[in-house]
């Protein structure tokens, strides 16, 4: 519980990821400044000099893909009374997951060629995976009033969790036409909202970037396309997207890809 | 007496992206100085690979939440480069209007939160608002500005979602676009205001003459197309022929890539662009410089920053007329990105990014799906260049105190903007 008499010091953080959530929340203007004006940043590297080790609240950004980063991280664990993954990458690894798919000397080869020798990488994992997070924001990138909606909570001391409904409930209540009905295949059943179904809205599908709601069935969304007996929406959407099974579980993989290589940095795939 | 100047700054702030400062000086010599870059690399070209091209250009965006834009418009440009897909005209002028809006948001990130604030002798923008709201309104005023340019024609600038291969995905609306007029004559006083605010600005006085690369096009201020010039040379040279001309090395005392041309080192960018590009800046552009005194050539490396005032000016004007062309010629709600068709084949994209050139290529098999992918990106090509400046500015600010020669070291590598997110391909490990 953080006390509003002495205002809670805030830091921002990142790794490995495209800085666009931090970068986002600069788009609040007057009402980040308002936000900001309950707490005293102490150290947000992008956008102000100075750095500190003491601060109330963390929120980090981007996902975990070196041994020195378990470090950073943990170290900002001990520190933190609060600690926010901020955006998809901190939250469920986004891209940056799809590397684990290979071995990490396999993918160095490949883009540093005899040069890498020296990189440190390791399989990319979320933020949540090394130390215990209190608060998710998810979102590539994370939308501004569920922003603002988790911040209050932290300053008011309340518990936050992320939607876990399918995006398509806010579709529905946008008004949006369905993608299924426009020949088009979409994540959009199994994935989280939170985003006010944004994509959709502009005509594309969705990619499922908040992750996928708790028990989804992939499976089942894989295979409704292979079925016989086609509903005529379905059968016209399968004859526009001649996709194998595969190649609908290399959609869901984009933002979910749950391949681990073992220590020897041989992959394995547990997608189950 | 023998004096030892050793400055090591880790992770400089108020730029996107990692990176550190190592100077060695003795006696007031220069012994070495380096900018290393020390972000985690994100393996985009290895892990693109075995995708359809449509998951290719969703993810390419996502290389940098600044130039998100600059990203997806260069890999657009690639994937339909080898799958031979043909854009409309009405096309290109919303993707160039997005572009002017990407343009615009970074530069006054740059101009007033990470650069903005050693003019002010702040450590940050925030600490403004006690003393000029105003001022910080107005700078978070003209970011909105270029996000919703970009958002008007893509749904969002970070990261943006209509932009598909072929075309868009909606059908825009010319209300929409038409109330973007009045947002940018807001947004050229405030850039008038904010030319008032750098007139009294005092920047270090470092000149270096080297060789400026941008994109150039016949008939406009190239941004979202061109062909490859550099100052040395009289002719341009074909995007296509990028990797004869951009070379990539390695020098003996780091493992970061470095580029060069015709000399060791390039300068890309605003102020490269503002050199080899100047004569097309629309009349507002030249006058913005004319107020700030930036002369065409300018071999100024801080001048960089002056430079990006310019092009949001030009961005804005320029805007303005995209969407009155737009407009007059009436939006068709067209639907050509439902006829592409996978094939195999490669292609490349060039595009001046807000930091200058960016080069994507793309090699896709007849299911679409990415064989190969490589990305240079503008902050890596800076790198000898930012290097070059460092080794000829030391000498003149030897006798400083060390905070001071940090400092300037900083704002240095501020002036360039660099963009290290970017950075899937550039990485310097040593300490």
């Amino acid at each position: 519980m953080i006390h509003l008499k002495k205002k809670p010091r805030v830091a921002f953080f990142d790794f490995a990821c495209c800085e666009g959530c931090q970068l986002s929340v600069l788009e609040m203007e007057e009402k980040l400044l308002d936000l900001l004006s309950h707490v005293e940043v102490v150290e947000w590297r992008e956008v102000m000099s100075g750095k500190s080790d003491e601060y109330e609240i963390a929120f980090c950004e981007g996902s975990i893909t070196r041994k020195r980063d378990v470090e950073r991280i943990e170290s900002i664990r001990d520190r933190a009374e609060t600690l926010v993954s901020l955006g998809t990458c901190a939250s469920i690894s986004c891209h940056n997951a799809l590397k684990n798919r290979w071995p990490m000397k396999e993918v160095l080869e490949l883009v540093y060629g005899d040069s890498g020798g020296h990189i440190d990488t390791i399989p990319a994992r979320p933020v949540s995976d090394v130390v215990a997070v209190d608060y998710q924001i998810r979102g590539c990138p994370v939308s501004l009033p569920e922003f603002e909606t988790v911040f209050t909570h932290i300053l008011t001391g309340q518990s936050y969790d992320p939607p876990n409904q399918p995006v398509c409930v806010e579709c529905k209540l946008n008004d949006t036409l369905c993608v299924y009905e426009k020949g088009m295949v979409c994540l959009g059943p199994v994935t989280r909202c939170g985003c006010n179904a944004i994509c959709t809205a502009y005509g594309d599908a969705c990619q499922g970037c908040r992750g996928l709601i708790d028990e989804a069935n992939t499976e089942a969304s894989a295979r409704v396309l292979f079925r016989e007996d086609l509903h005529p929406i379905m059968a016209e959407v399968a004859r526009k997207n001649p996709l194998t099974r595969e190649e609908i579980l290399a959609k869901f993989s984009i933002y979910n890809d749950t391949s681990e290589p073992d220590e020897e940095g041989e992959s394995s795939d547990d997608n189950a | 007496m023998t004096t030892h100047n050793s400055i090591a700054v880790h992770h400089v702030t108020r730029i996107e992206g990692h990176g550190s400062i190592t100077a060695e000086i003795k006696d007031g010599a220069l012994e070495q100085v380096r900018f290393s870059v020390v972000e985690a690399p994100r393996f985009f070209e290895a892990f693109l690979r075995g995708h359809h091209h449509h998951e290719v250009t969703h993810m390419a965006s996502r290389i940098c939440g600044i130039c998100a834009v600059s990203h997806k418009c260069a890999a657009l440009k690639a994937t339909e480069a080898a799958l031979e897909v043909d854009i409309s005209d009405q096309t290109r002028l919303l993707r160039r209007l997005a572009y002017h809006g990407e343009v615009l948001s970074s530069h006054i990130l740059h101009i007033y939160f990470l650069a903005g604030p050693d003019f002010f002798d702040l450590p940050s923008v925030f600490l403004l608002v006690e003393r000029d709201r105003e001022m910080v309104r107005r700078a978070m005023r003209l970011k909105n500005l270029g996000y919703d340019l970009s958002k008007v024609v893509a749904g969002r600038h970070t990261h943006p979602i209509a932009m598909v291969a072929g075309g868009f995905t909606f059908v825009h609306q010319a209300e929409n676009l038409e109330a973007m007029k009045d947002r940018i004559a807001e947004g050229l006083n405030d850039l008038q205001d904010t030319i008032r605010t750098l007139q009294g600005i005092d920047l270090p006085d470092l000149e270096r003459e080297t060789e400026y690369v941008s994109l150039t096009h016949p008939d406009r201020y190239a941004f979202y197309e061109g062909e490859i010039l550099s100052s040395d040379r009289d002719e341009p040279v074909s995007p296509d022929r990028y990797r004869e001309v951009i070379e990539e090395y390695v020098v003996d005392y780091s493992t970061a890539k470095y580029a060069r041309w015709n000399r060791p080192e390039y300068m890309t960018g605003a102020l490269a662009r503002f050199n080899n590009n100047y004569e097309q800046l629309t009349d507002g552009a030249k006058t913005a410089a004319e107020d700030l005194g930036l002369t065409n050539p300018c071999h100024k490396p801080f001048a960089n920053t002056i430079a990006q005032v310019v092009e949001c000016v030009h961005c804005l004007e320029d805007a303005r007329d995209l969407i009155d062309t737009l407009l007059n010629g009436g939006i068709r709600p067209d639907r050509e990105h439902e006829n592409v068709k996978d094939r195999a084949g490669s292609g490349v994209g060039a595009v001046e990014a807000p930091r200058g050139i960016l080069f994507h290529e793309y090699e896709y098999d007849e299911e679409g799906k990415c064989l190969s992918a490589n990305m240079v990106i503008p902050t890596a090509q800076n790198l000898a260049n930012l290097e070059a400046d460092m080794r000829a500015y030391v000498p003149a600010i030897a006798g400083e105190s060390k905070e001071t020669i940090t400092h300037r070291l900083e704002m240095l590598v501020r002036a360039y903007d660099p963009c290290i997110s970017c950075s899937t391909h550039v990485i310097d490990l040593r300490f």
